[in-house]
C-alpha cells in the first residue's frame, strides 16, 4: 500500500504502467519493481528452487534471495532479475519463474510435501538403478525441475560495452562512509572514482529517517554528491556494482544504464569496467541477516531494514499489521518508522532480555518468533514469550538478526574474514587486498556517526598514502545509534526453518549434514548446496555456519568460512564479453589482394587471423575440385600467381646477425652468400621442429627470415627471446615486417615471362637467389624460390603497392593462359612435391622424423640441438615422413586415417602411423598422401592399410618416398 | 549403510534420524602399510582401489585440509576419453570404463551423465587432426563420430553458425563422454575406502618424508610421525612442495585455471561443447547453471583465483560461440592450481626412493582421470609394477625423450603451455 | 595483475606472456642432466620467484620479473638482456 506523502525517492505524480505475469499495475517514477509490487499489494512473487514454496520480497537490495523475475522476451529475455533493483519504467513486463503452470498453482509444489524424502544430499543415495535410467529418466526430470528462469534460446541483444578507467582512489559504495572518503580524497586533489550500486548516492541514508548535519540524511548525501560531481577530479558512477578485486589494484565493475537510456539515446545497456586504482576504500555497507525459525520463508516476512526502506524511500507499507522481531536496536527503530507511517504494529518481539522499549507498542522482551502461518502469505506469527506462546495476526513480519559487514570484495584475493565476538559478525582482516581499506558499516562501524568518521579517516589516509596534502575536513554531526546485538541464529522448535531461501536449505539439512560427517564448512556447503544459489549466501552463510558450529560442537571461528569469489553480484555474460559477437571475436587480417580475390569469387578461408582465397572459380566450374585441378595444371603447364603475404617476414640485422641466425636455425646461415636464399629449419628448445621457411641474405649484416603463416607470431617471439635472453651477447636485432611487405609467388614454366612484363628488368637469378628489382619507381625484392616445384619466384613490394602489383601479375598471367591460384591448389602442388606444412610439423615431430637430420649442423650450438640428441628422439622405430598412394580397389586416402600393416587388425596395439595430408593429384591422375609411419623410410615399396573408422574408409597403400613430381628438382632449378 | 530408494523412504518416514557418517574420521596410527599423501579425488580413489581390488586396507589417507578440497572440488566436471596419443589413449579409455560402473561400484550416485562431448573444428586442418584423434579413439575401442556442420547444427542449433569469426566446420563427438558430480566422486570413494577399513585423516599436513638407506620409512605430519611401508604422493597443486621433502625436483610448474558458473537456468544445453578457437568449453549442470571455462591464466600461481583478462576472454568466447547465453548472468568464478607437466600428460611412477610413489602432472585433465588414476596407482603400489594402461606415464620420459605425450603439439617443455 | 615494464611503465598483464622460471641455459654441448633440469625440472616455488615475461603487446622486451606466486605481488622487473639470471 502506498502511503500518501511518504517516499523521498519517488515522484507520486509520474505514474508508470507495468505488468507482472500478464496483470497490469501502476507504479511511479523512482520505484523498483519490488516497491511497485508491494505498493499494489502483490506479496507472492516467486517459487523457491526446490520445494516450489510461495515466496515474497524479502530485501530491498541486490542481495534479494526470493524475488527473482524474468524481464522481456526473445533477444531481450533476461532471467533471474532481482525485482528489488529493477528500476520501474513505462511498459515494464515482468514474469515469475520456476513455476508451472502458474505462480498461484504450481504442480511442483508437491515437492514441498515430499520434503522428508528429498532433504540434503538425497540424490547421492538413489537413482542408481537401473544404470541406464539416470540419463534417460531421473536426470532429465531433475533438470527440468531445477533451474530458475529460462533463456529464450535466441541470440541475446548485443548492447553492452567494455571500458577501462584509472584513478588514484576507488571508493566502493556511496553511503555516508563512502561519501566522506571520496570527499576527503577529492579535497586533497586525488582523482577519485566513487562507485555506487544504487541509482543514487546515499546508501542507508536513503532508507532511514534520520538527520545528518541538521538536515535529512538523504538530502545531505545528495548535496555532497552534487558538490563532488561538480569537481573535475571526481567521477561518480551510480548503478555501478564493483564485482571483483583482482591483483595489482585492478577492479571489475558493472554499470547498468538507466531504463530507457539505451532505447532513447543509443547508449549501451550496460558497461563492464576494468578499473585500476592506486588505492581503494571499501565502503560497501552491511547486509541484514534473517533468523531461522519455522516457516520463516512465507511472503510477508521481510528484513527489518528493508521494511524501513520501503516506508521511507518508496512510501510503501509492506503490510497493514506488522510484527517486528529482532535481536538488536534496529528492531525498535523499525517499529517507530512503521508507526510513523501509520502502520499498525501488533508487537515488538526482542530476543534480548533486560531491554526497555520507549515506544507505544506491545513489547515482548526475551521472546522469539517460533513460527508463522498463512497460505500464500503471512497471516499470523507465533511468539514464544516468557508467559507462553502468543499468536498474533500480522501480514508483515520485519526481522533483524543483526548485520553482516559486506566484506566480500576485501576477501576476493584469498583472505579469510575474522570473527568479531562483540559484533557477532565477520570483519575483513587488515591488508586483505593491497591498497584497500575498509570503512563504515563494512568495517563494523554501524552508526551513521561512526560511518562518517570512519569514511573520513579512510579518505584522509588514502590522500596521505598517495602523497597528497591532507585537507582539513571534519565529519558533520549525525546520529550515533546503538546496536547492542545478542547473537540469535535459530529459534529451536519443530518445523522447517530456512537458512538459504533460494536453495531451500533448512536448519535440519545443515544438522543432518553434520551428522553425516559433512562437518567441514565446505563439505556442508557442497552437500546441502547452502550458499550456492544466486545470492551466494549473502543472506544465509553466517547463520548456516553458526548452525553447523552448534551442531558439531565447535565455535564459529573454529568452523571457518567458505571462500568469497567474484563477482559480488551476477554480471550478464554479454557485458563481460561485450564486443566479441560474430566477427568481433578476433581481429581480421586481410592481404592487399583480398578485395581482388573476393571480386573473383574466391571463397575466403581463415588462416589464423588471416583470410586467404581457397580457389578462384571460373565460368562452368561447379565444384571446388574443378577449379583446384585447373589451377594446379595452370602452374605445372603455364604460370600461376598466389598471394603469400601472410607468411611471416622477419628482418634481422646487426653485425652479429649471421651468428645469431646460426643459433636459431639448425643449419649454418652464416655460410649463406649475400644475394642467396636457403631453406631453414628451426627447432624448439625441446628438440622438436618449431617451423620451417627460407632465409635470405640481403647484405653482410642483413637477413630476411620467412616463417609459415601459422607460426609467424611464435617465431617472432622466439627470435626476441633468443636475441634478448639467450644470446644478448650478440649484436643482432629482429623485427617483424610481415605487414610492411606484400609478397606474391609467381610459379610455372612461364614465370619469367610474367615478370618480364612487370619488372623493369628481370635479373638472371639462380635458383635460391635474391635480387633487388624495380617496378617503375617502386623498389621491390625478388626471390627465386619455389613451393610448387616449378620455376618460381616470389616478388615483394611495400604493402601499399600490393594490390596494384597483384592485379598486374594476375592480368599478365591470365594473358599467358595462367592466373591466380588459391590455397587448395597450393596444397596440392606442395603435396605432389612432398613439401611439408604444419599438417606435418604439428609440434610433435623431430627433424629426424621428417628426414631432415642432415639439416642439423654438428659444428655449432643451436636452439634444440641438445634436446634433439636425446635417444628417444632419434630412434629408428619412430614414425617417419613417407608418401602414400592407393594401390588397391579403393582409391581414396583420408587425412586422419591411421596406418596398419596389411594383415593387421585396426586396433591401437597395431597402430603404425597416420595420414597427415591427402589430395587428388591432377598431375599424376590419382590420390596421393603424406603421413608418418613407424620405420617408414625403411618400408618404402611395402604396402600398408590406411583405416578411417570414422568415415568407413580402408585403403591399401604403397609406401613411397614423399614427392612425386620431378623428384630431382630439375624444373624449379631450370 | 547401503544407500537405496527404500532407505530414503524409511528414513523420511522416521524423521531422517538414522543416517550415518559417510566416512569415519580416523586418528593417525603409528604405522601403516601404505600412506597416501593427499585426500583429493586421486588419493581417495587410490585408497579405495587398494582396499577393494588388492585387499590392502592398512592404509591412511592424509589430507591437510578437508577431503576433496582440491581440484576434484573445483573443476568443470567433464569426463571423456578422447585422446589421440598412445599412453593417454589407453589410460583414459580405461578410466571412462570405470566411470561407467562407478555408481554401482560405490553405491553412491556420482551422477555420471553421458551427455556427449562435442569438440568443434573450424578448418580443414583441424578436421583432419580431429579425424586422426577420433580414429585413435576408435582404435582404442572407444566411441567417436566425426560430424559435419549440419550434424553439429542438428545437435546444438543455437551456436553462431552464420556470422562467426571462425565458422564451424564440424566436430568430433564422443557420446559416452559427459559430466559427473565432482564432489560426489570424492565422497563416494571416501565412503567406500572408509567402509573397507582405510583411515581417512583430515586436517593433517605432511611436513616431511622420512627416508633411510634410499627407502621411504614414513612421514612427519602436523599430527605426529607416521611410519609407513610405502608412501604415495598424490597432491596435485602442491606436488613440487611435497616432492621436495623427498629431495626431488619434479618437472612440474603450477598454473591457475579459472572456471565459471552462471545462475541457475532451465535446461538449454544438453551436451558438453568445446570451442577450440576460443579455448572455451561449456555444459549445463543438473542444477541449471552453465558451467564453463577457458585456458590457463598463463602465469605460475598457487593462488586459487584468476585475473580479469582471462575471465573476460572466456566470456568473449562464450558469447562468440553461443550468443544466446548473453543474458545469462555470471554467478561465480574460481580457480584451481594445475600441475602442468612439460608435455601436458601425467606422471604415475616410482621414484629414486624405494617405496615412494609419485602421481602428478594432471594438467587440466585430472577430474576425468580420478577412477583410472586410483586404479592404476593402487596397482603400482600393490604390485610394484605399472599397470599396463599407465605404463607410459613415466617420470624419465623427459630425460630420454621416449614416449612423450604432447597432445596439443605445443612442445614438451615448460612455458609453452 | 600489472607488471612494471622498465621501458613502458606499469601495464596490464594482458600485454604480456609468461615463460616460466628465469634459468640459465646450459652452454651448448650434448644432452645431459643439466639440460634436463633446464628444460623440465623446476623448483616451482610457492612464494617469490624470478620469471621471464614477454611484453609482446608492448615493446617486445623480455623481462625478468620478481613475483610472488602465492600473493601475486610483483616486486620488480628488469630487462632480461641486462645482467645475469637469464
Amino acid at each position: 500500500m502506498r502511503i500518501d506523502g511518504k517516499g523521498r525517492g519517488i515522484d507520486h505524480s509520474r505514474v508508470l504502467r507495468f505488468s507482472f505475469d500478464g496483470q497490469g499495475y501502476e507504479g511511479v517514477a523512482g520505484d523498483t519493481l519490488a516497491s511497485a509490487l508491494l505498493a499494489n499489494g502483490v506479496r507472492m512473487v516467486a517459487r523457491s528452487f526446490k520445494y516450489h514454496r510461495p515466496r515474497g520480497i524479502m530485501t530491498a537490495g541486490s542481495e534479494e534471495p526470493n524475488a527473482l523475475v524474468t524481464l522481456g522476451r526473445g533477444a531481450a529475455q533476461a532471467p533471474n532479475q532481482r525485482a528489488t533493483v529493477v528500476e520501474m519504467h513505462e511498459g515494464l513486463e515482468a514474469r515469475s519463474q520456476n513455476r508451472w503452470p502458474s505462480l498461484g498453482f504450481d504442480v511442483l509444489a508437491v515437492n514441498d510435501l515430499m520434503a522428508p524424502f528429498i532433504g540434503a544430499g538425497f540424490y547421492y543415495k538413489t537413482f542408481m538403478w537401473p544404470r541406464a535410467f539416470w540419463e534417460r529418466v531421473y536426470e532429465p526430470a531433475i533438470r527440468r525441475a531445477a533451474g530458475l528462469g529460462a533463456l529464450s534460446g535466441v541470440a541475446a541483444e548485443d548492447g553492452h560495452e567494455r571500458a577501462y578507467a584509472h584513478c588514484d582512489l576507488l571508493v566502493i559504495g556511496a553511503g555516508p562512509a563512502g561519501l566522506m572518503a571520496a570527499w576527503a580524497a577529492a579535497e586533497a586533489g586525488a582523482d577519485v572514482i566513487l562507485a555506487e550500486e544504487d541509482l543514487a548516492p546515499g546508501g542507508r541514508l536513503l532508507a532511514e529517517a534520520e538527520e545528518v548535519d541538521g538536515i535529512e540524511g538523504a538530502d545531505w548525501a545528495a548535496g555532497l554528491a552534487r558538490d563532488l560531481a561538480a569537481r573535475p577530479n571526481v567521477r561518480i558512477m551510480t548503478r555501478t556494482s564493483v564485482t571483483g578485486a583482482y591483483d595489482g589494484g585492478t577492479y571489475g565493475a558493472f554499470e547498468r544504464s538507466a531504463p530507457g537510456m539505451a532505447a532513447r539515446h543509443g547508449a549501451p545497456k550496460g558497461c563492464f569496467w576494468r578499473i585500476v586504482a592506486r588505492r581503494a576504500v571499501l565502503a560497501s555497507g552491511a547486509l541484514e541477516r534473517p533468523v531461522a525459525f519455522a516457516a520463516n520463508d512465507r511472503p510477508g516476512v521481510m528484513m527489518a531494514g528493508a521494511v524501513r526502506a520501503y516506508l521511507n524511500r518508496w512510501g510503501v507499507a509492506p503490510g497493514q499489521s506488522a510484527v517486528v522481531f529482532g535481536n538488536n536496536d534496529g528492531a525498535h527503530r523499525t517499529v517507530a518508522d512503521l508507526q510513523g507511517a501509520g502502520v499498525h504494529v501488533a508487537a515488538l518481539v526482542d530476543a534480548r532480555t533486560g531491554v526497555e522499549c520507549a515506544l507505544d507498542v506491545p513489547f515482548y522482551a526475551g521472546a522469539q518468533v517460533t513460527g508463522t502461518s498463512g497460505r500464500r502469505g503471512l497471516e499470523a506469527v507465533m511468539v514464544a514469550t516468557a508467559k507462553g506462546e502468543v499468536r498474533l495476526a500480522a501480514d508483515c513480519l520485519a526481522v533483524s538478526g543483526g548485520w553482516n559487514p559486506t566484506v566480500h570484495l576485501a576477501c576476493h584475493m584469498g583472505a579469510r574474514p575474522v570473527w568479531d565476538e562483540s559484533l557477532a559478525a565477520f570483519l575483513a582482516p587488515e591488508g586483505a587486498v593491497p591498497g584497500m581499506e575498509v570503512a563504515g558499516a563494512a568495517a563494523g562501524r554501524f552508526s551513521t556517526r561512526a560511518c562518517l568518521a570512519s569514511g573520513l579517516e579512510a579518505g584522509l589516509r588514502a590522500a596521505r598514502d598517495l602523497g597528497l596534502p591532507v585537507p582539513n575536513i571534519t565529519a558533520p554531526p549525525a546520529q550515533d545509534g546503538r546496536y547492542d546485538i545478542l547473537p540469535l541464529w535459530q529459534v529451536p522448535g519443530r518445523g522447517r526453518a530456512w537458512l538459504d531461501f533460494q536453495n531451500d536449505v533448512t536448519v535440519k539439512d545443515v544438522v543432518q549434514a553434520a551428522k553425516e560427517n559433512f562437518r567441514s564448512v565446505e563439505h556442508m556447503k557442497r552437500y546441502t548446496t547452502q550458499g550456492m544459489a544466486p545470492d551466494q549466501g549473502k543472506n544465509s552463510n553466517v547463520a548456516a555456519l553458526a548452525v553447523l558450529a552448534a551442531a558439531s560442537g565447535r565455535t564459529i571461528p573454529e568452523t571457518g568460512t567458505t571462500t568469497f569469489r567474484p563477482p559480488y553480484v551476477p554480471v550478464p555474460v554479454a557485458a563481460m564479453g561485450a564486443g566479441a559477437r560474430g566477427k568481433g571475436f578476433a581481429p581480421e587480417r586481410l592481404t592487399t589482394s583480398h578485395g581482388a580475390s573476393v571480386v573473383r569469387g574466391a571463397p575466403m578461408i581463415e588462416a589464423g587471423l588471416w583470410y586467404r582465397p581457397s580457389y578462384f572459380p571460373r565460368a562452368g566450374e561447379t565444384h571446388w575440385r574443378q577449379s583446384c585441378d585447373r589451377e594446379v595444371a595452370m602452374v605445372r603447364q603455364s604460370v600461376g600467381v598466389c598471394d603469400v603475404s601472410t607468411l611471416g617476414k622477419i628482418d634481422v640485422q646487426g653485425p652479429d646477425a649471421a651468428r645469431f641466425l646460426d643459433f636459431v636455425y639448425t643449419n649454418a646461415m652464416s655460410k649463406l652468400a649475400e644475394g642467396r636464399v636457403r631453406y631453414g629449419l628451426m627447432l624448439r628448445e625441446d628438440g622438436h621442429v618449431m617451423d620451417d621457411g627460407t632465409c635470405a641474405r640481403l647484405g653482410a649484416a642483413h637477413y630476411l627470415v620467412t616463417t609459415t603463416t601459422a607460426a609467424a607470431g611464435q617465431v617472432m617471439r622466439h627470435l626476441d627471446f633468443a636475441a634478448q635472453v639467450l644470446r644478448s651477447d650478440l649484436d643482432a636485432r629482429a623485427i617483424s615486417v610481415t605487414e610492411q611487405w606484400a609478397q606474391f609467388a609467381v610459379a610455372g614454366p612461364n614465370a619469367r615471362d610474367v615478370l618480364a612484363g612487370v619488372l623493369d628488368e628481370v635479373p638472371d637469378l639462380p635458383f635460391m637467389g635474391f635480387g633487388e628489382v624495380r617496378i617503375g619507381a617502386v623498389a621491390a625484392r625478388l626471390f627465386r624460390i619455389s613451393f610448387s616445384g616449378e620455376l618460381g619466384y616470389e616478388i615483394a613490394v611495400p604493402a601499399r603497392f600490393g594490390a596494384a602489383l597483384s592485379d598486374l601479375l594476375v592480368a599478365r598471367a591470365e594473358a599467358m593462359g595462367g592466373g591466380a591460384y588459391g590455397m587448395e591448389a597450393l596444397n596440392v602442388l606442395r603435396i605432389e612435391k612432398g613439401f611439408i606444412t604444419h599438417a606435418e610439423i604439428h609440434g610433435r615431430v623431430t627433424a629426424f622424423d621428417i628426414g631432415m637430420q642432415g639439416v642439423m649442423s654438428t659444428k655449432k650450438d643451436f636452439v634444440g640441438r641438445a634436446a634433439a640428441s636425446r635417444p628417444g628422439l632419434m630412434e629408428e622405430g619412430r614414425e617417419q615422413l613417407v608418401g602414400l598412394k592407393p594401390v588397391g580397389e579403393i582409391k581414396e586416402i583420408l587425412a586422419g586415417a591411421h596406418l596398419f600393416d596389411e594383415g593387421a587388425e585396426a586396433v591401437s596395439a597395431n597402430d603404425r602411423g597416420y595420414v597427415t595430408s591427402a589430395c587428388y593429384s591432377p598431375t599424376l591422375g590419382h590420390v596421393i598422401a603424406l603421413g608418418f609411419l613407424a620405420r617408414g623410410r625403411a618400408r618404402i615399396g611395402e604396402r600398408v592399410r590406411a583405416v578411417d573408422h570414422l568415415r568407413g574408409s580402408v585403403t591399401i597403400c604403397e609406401v613411397c618416398a614423399p614427392g612425386w613430381v620431378d623428384p630431382e628438382g630439375g624444373r624449379m632449378r631450370g | 549403510m547401503r544407500f537405496s530408494a527404500l532407505r530414503i523412504l524409511k528414513e523420511g518416514l522416521t524423521g531422517n534420524r538414522g543416517w550415518q557418517a559417510h566416512w569415519a574420521d580416523a586418528t593417525p596410527k603409528d604405522r601403516y602399510e601404505v600412506v597416501i599423501i593427499g585426500g583429493g579425488g586421486h588419493g581417495l580413489a587410490t585408497a579405495y582401489y587398494l582396499a577393494a581390488r588388492h585387499g590392502i586396507t592398512n592404509v591412511a589417507v592424509l589430507e591437510k585440509g578437508y577431503l576433496g578440497g582440491g581440484n576434484v572440488g573445483r573443476n568443470t566436471t567433464i569426463v571423456r576419453a578422447n585422446y589421440g596419443l598412445p599412453g593417454n589413449s589407453e589410460f583414459y579409455s580405461h578410466s571412462l570404463r570405470l566411470w561407467e560402473g562407478l555408481e554401482q561400484e560405490l553405491n553412491y550416485n556420482v551422477m555420471m551423465s553421458q551427455r556427449g562431448v562435442l569438440n568443434l573444428c573450424h578448418s580443414d586442418g583441424q578436421r583432419d587432426a580431429f579425424a586422426r584423434r577420433g580414429n585413435a579413439m576408435r582404435n582404442q575401442g572407444d566411441d567417436a563420430e566425426l560430424l559435419d556442420r549440419e550434424g553439429v547444427r542438428r545437435m546444438v542449433p543455437f551456436l553462431d553458425f552464420e556470422s562467426a569469426r571462425f565458422p564451424i566446420h564440424g566436430g568430433l563427438l564422443q557420446r559416452r563422454a559427459g559430466t559427473a558430480r565432482h564432489d560426489a566422486v570424492a565422497w563416494g570413494f571416501a565412503r567406500g575406502a572408509s567402509a573397507r577399513g582405510v583411515d581417512l585423516i583430515q586436517n593433517c599436513e605432511v611436513t616431511g618424508i622420512d627416508i633411510a638407506d634410499g627407502r621411504v620409512t614414513g612421514v612427519q605430519t602436523t599430527r605426529g610421525a607416521i611410519r609407513a611401508g610405502k608412501v604415495a604422493m598424490i597432491v596435485a597443486g602442491r606436488s613440487s612442495q611435497v616432492a621436495a621433502m623427498a629431495g626431488m625436483r619434479l618437472p612440474i610448474e603450477s598454473h591457475v585455471l579459472q572456471a565459471f558458473v552462471t545462475e541457475g537456468l532451465k535446461p538449454c544445453l544438453d551436451h558438453v561443447v568445446t570451442f577450440g578457437m576460443g579455448h572455451f568449453y561449456i555444459s549445463q549442470s543438473d542444477k541449471g547453471g552453465l558451467v564453463f571455462g577457458g585456458d590457463l591464466d598463463f602465469y605460475a600461481s598457487y593462488a586459487a583465483r584468476g585475473n580479469l583478462p582471462m575471465a573476460e576472454h572466456v566470456m568473449e568466447a562464450g558469447l562468440a560461440l553461443m550468443p544466446m547465453i548473453g543474458n545469462a548472468q555470471l554467478l561465480r568464478s574460481w580457480g584451481g592450481i594445475m600441475d602442468m607437466s612439460p608435455d601436458g600428460s601425467p606422471i604415475i611412477d616410482r621414484t629414486h626412493v624405494e617405496g615412494l610413489i609419485v602421481n602428478c602432472g594432471w594438467c587440466y585433465g585430472g577430474f576425468k582421470a580420478v577412477p583410472g588414476s586410483g586404479d592404476v596407482t593402487a596397482h603400482l603400489i600393490a604390485t610394484g609394477t605399472p599397470h599396463p594402461v599407465a605404463a607410459r606415464f613415466r617420470l624419465d620420459r623427459f630425460a630420454t625423450g621416449r614416449g612423450l605425450m604432447d597432445e596439443e603439439g605445443t612442445g614438451s617443455q615448460h612455458n609453452l603451455h | 595483475m600489472r607488471l612494471p615494464c622498465p621501458l613502458c611503465g606499469a601495464r596490464d598483464i594482458r600485454e604480456f606472456s609468461h615463460m616460466g622460471a628465469a634459468l640459465a641455459r646450459p652452454d651448448g654441448g650434448d644432452w645431459g642432466p643439466d639440460w634436463n633440469d633446464y628444460l623440465h625440472n623446476r623448483d616451482n616455488p610457492a612464494g617469490q620467484t624470478e620469471e621471464l615475461w614477454y611484453h609482446g603487446q608492448g615493446c617486445g622486451g623480455w623481462l625478468v620479473v620478481t613475483r610472488d606466486t602465492v600473493r601475486h605481488e610483483v616486486r620488480g622487473a628488469r630487462l632480461a638482456g641486462e645482467g645475469a639470471g637469464a
